[in-house]
């Protein structure tokens, strides 16, 4: 299968800084795909390329089998920035409308839509209300509605849970997986970890402007696996070194080991057996998107970036 | 295209819905109408008055000084100085004795002092009564002397200007009204919608809508349809006036006496050339009301209209694009936005310093070239071409006034362009116009 969305090789430098360092990736159609980094790590910019708002100075988008040309594309891309925006003192309704008019459906036709997701996410009392009156999470929802609207190819979401309660943020998960069930593809760009394990097949992680890792959530997870095992017996206590294992840690019945090397998750567990100590359960640990982020992340000085001239 | 035009649409709707915009409009001309009869009344009544004791050894002026509204004049004895304000007098106003047509001084005393309105016009009644008593003196009687005082009220000073073979009655003053109206709405309306354009612009990126909208349009596109529905609006807003005003002075006209509208009338089916018996027919009010319009009829209102919605845009287009660029640049914080705009207002305010010479002196170098330099053209344009177009102003100078004021918007926009462009994303970074112009002539994004 094609991708939807290819880059290749995109670069874009400020004066003071570079933004995005020769960055390539593929995003296949109908995928939901985490771009993911540190703050400053320009995620924003790359986003903005995709986008249209920004050119790069040099590489190439392909966007559907095409070159992407900015001004025609943008029809077929919905993009929810991490700052929500709203005109404060316009009508709720008239807002998405002037949006969608923008992304250039019809009134009719738009006006159409609109009622059918306000009816969707339970909105339709909200006609006739000011942003102003509305609290955070729901104009998060307005924010989300005219994003999709026009129905796009691709779905770019910076950031879309933040201010929702768990309620309304399960909501909005149900209705990103619908679209991507649809063949929408969606780039879901966030901080938080967890969300990302949830709900994306695919990921990239940039750091100071570079791409730094590339793959599937479990692919990742297998790459960055430590052999670390956890066991729960009747007796911890006699879980001890071995020359199969070292333990890690000890949490109440269960007991944390490292795997030597030159020897499998088995021969672990026939040392076990062989104490003849009962075991409850036995998995392998896996590294959460959280720690490998912080690991790759860390001693980077990434955070610091913005104040840096190169 | 289209999509400017959406947002010219919201601009423009969201303003003319709003209820500020209407009360803006129908009060304005309220406002400004009860300011005129407001002055006008208060400069009747607000008035005081004087009673002034005269002493004149010569008794010269004791017949021919008349008496005024505010100011009495009195001839008592055994007035001085020290007494006057005991016996009930205001000033007293001493006169040397005239010796020989020697130029003396005479002596005005007040406990109040005087404003200079009063003294001029005493000294003018002073002057006047002396020259009649010399005329009476060189052996002018004294009736030749008021018929010649009444004849000469009959004359008045017409002026006219020489087109070809066509001569045009010409009214400086009423030009002058005109130059300094129209300069005056430019100067307040560019800073009105100016400062209109400028706040949207801070709107849409304090509220962060600007990302959204620029994943949707161009960001010059967002700017120009901001601009031109602002100016819409400003249309709009002048229509409106001009609408209201002509339609209150024709109520005015019809909730006039009858009799008074009829003489009005034949005053103008006779151009004020009626005869005799006709002229004493016509009260004084009729008169007043025919030679109002007969004033107003001589400038030529096609031109000075038409010259006032080019130069409003023009001049509208040439700052707004500047005061968008401003806006751009703004974070959160009002007080940068006070020190970016003012390399703006400079010169707008110094441009209407400059109106208010050039209403009373239209030909001056100075005019000349302010009128020609975009920054400055479409206010003191205005004032010259209220004093008539060729005669004050040439064609070619209004053709290259114009032109300029053309190219000078499209540059300040495409400035404005660049500029906003960049200031629309960009946060937390305070800028000032060295940076604004670098951006504006590097390659960003």
């Amino acid at each position: 299968m094609d991708p939807l969305l290819s880059l290749q090789q995109l670069k874009k430098y400020y004066a003071t800084q570079k933004a995005v360092d020769d960055i390539s990736f593929d995003i296949q159609a109908g995928s939901i795909f985490g771009l993911l980094g540190p703050n400053g790590a320009g995620k924003t910019t790359l986003l903005r390329m995709i986008t249209g708002i920004f050119y790069p100075d040099e590489g190439q988008i392909i966007l559907d089998g095409k070159a992407f040309d900015p001004i025609n594309d943008i029809q077929k891309i919905g993009y929810m920035p991490e700052e929500r925006g709203m005109y404060k003192k316009m009508k709720i309704g008239e807002q998405a409308l002037y949006l969608a008019q923008l992304k250039g459906l019809s009134k009719s036709e738009a006006t159409e839509k609109i009622k059918y997701w306000f009816r969707k996410l339970e909105m339709e009392t909200w006609w006739n209300k000011k942003v102003e009156d509305l609290s955070k999470g729901m104009s998060q929802k307005l924010q989300f509605v005219v994003t999709v609207l026009h129905e796009p190819k691709l779905i770019i979401l910076d950031e879309p849970f933040s201010g929702l309660d768990p309620l309304n943020a399960n909501l909005i998960k149900d209705e990103i997986y619908g679209l991507a069930k649809k063949g929408a593809t969606i780039i879901f760009s966030t901080h938080r970890m967890e969300q990302v394990e949830e709900i994306c097949d695919h990921i990239v992680l940039v750091n100071l402007g570079k791409k730094i890792l590339d793959g599937t959530v479990a692919n990742i997870k297998q790459q960055f696996k430590e052999n670390i095992f956890s066991i729960e017996t009747q007796e911890a206590d006699s879980i001890s070194n071995n020359p199969a294992f070292s333990v890690v840690r000890k949490e109440g019945k269960k007991v944390f080991v490292k795997i030597n090397d030159g020897f499998s998750s088995n021969d672990v567990l026939q040392q076990v057996i062989a104490q003849n100590n009962s075991i409850i359960s036995y998995n392998e640990l896996l590294p959460s998107l959280n720690d490998i982020f912080i690991k790759l992340v860390e001693d980077t000085h990434a955070t610091a970036r913005a104040f840096q001239n190169i | 295209m289209h999509k400017i035009w959406i947002i010219i649409q919201r601009e423009y709707s969201t303003r003319v819905k709003n209820k500020r915009f209407l009360l803006v409009t129908f009060l304005m001309p309220l406002l400004i109408i009860g300011l005129i009869f407001g002055s006008a009344y208060l400069s009747t009544t607000g008035t005081e008055n004087r009673k002034i004791a005269v002493v004149d050894p010569n008794g010269y002026i004791k017949t021919s000084l008349k008496n005024t509204r505010q100011i009495t004049f009195e001839f008592p004895e055994n007035i001085d100085t020290n007494n006057y304000s005991k016996k009930g007098y205001t000033d007293i106003l001493i006169l040397p004795k005239f010796e020989n047509n020697a130029k003396t001084d005479y002596i005005l005393r007040s406990k109040k002092s005087m404003g200079l309105m009063l003294q001029n016009s005493i000294s003018e009644k002073i002057n006047s009564a002396l020259e009649d008593q010399m005329l009476q003196d060189a052996g002018i009687k004294q009736n030749v002397l008021d018929s010649i005082h009444k004849a000469s009220q009959f004359a008045e000073l017409k002026a006219y200007e020489d087109k070809g073979s066509a001569s045009k009655e010409s009214n400086a003053g009423l030009a002058m009204g005109i130059g300094y109206a129209s300069g005056f709405l430019i100067y307040i309306t560019l800073f009105i919608y100016g400062t209109m354009v400028m706040r949207g612009v801070m709107e849409e990126k304090t509220n962060r809508i600007a990302e959204v909208i620029i994943s949707s349009v161009k960001p010059f596109e967002l700017m120009l349809g901001k601009i031109i529905g602002i100016g819409a609006v400003g249309l709009t807003q002048f229509a409106l006036w001009i609408i209201l005003i002509t339609s209150l002075t024709s109520v005015g006209m019809s909730m006039l006496p009858v009799d008074i509208q009829h003489q009005v009338t034949t005053l103008q089916q006779s151009n004020g050339q009626m005869g005799a018996a006709g002229m004493a027919q016509a009260s004084e009010s009729a008169m007043r009301i025919y030679n109002m319009q007969h004033t107003i009829a001589t400038a030529n209102w096609p031109l000075i209209l038409s010259c006032f919605v080019f130069y409003f845009l023009g001049g509208y287009l040439f700052y707004s694009a500047l005061f968008a660029a401003v806006g751009s640049v703004v974070n959160e914080d009002p007080q940068d936005a006070q020190s970016l705009m003012f390399p703006i207002t400079m010169p707008i305010i110094f441009s209407y310093l400059i109106t208010n010479m050039v209403t009373q002196n239209p030909n001056t170098p100075l005019a000349f070239w302010a009128s020609i330099i975009p920054f400055s053209s479409p206010m003191v344009m205005m004032a010259r071409v209220a004093y008539g177009v060729p005669s004050a102003v040439s064609y070619w100078e209004l053709a290259l006034s114009m032109v300029l004021l053309i190219g000078g918007f499209l540059f300040t926009t495409w400035l404005s362009g660049k500029i906003y462009r960049t200031g629309i994303l960009m946060y937390g970074k305070k800028v000032n116009w060295k940076t604004m112009i670098k951006w504006a002539f590097t390659k960003q994004f």
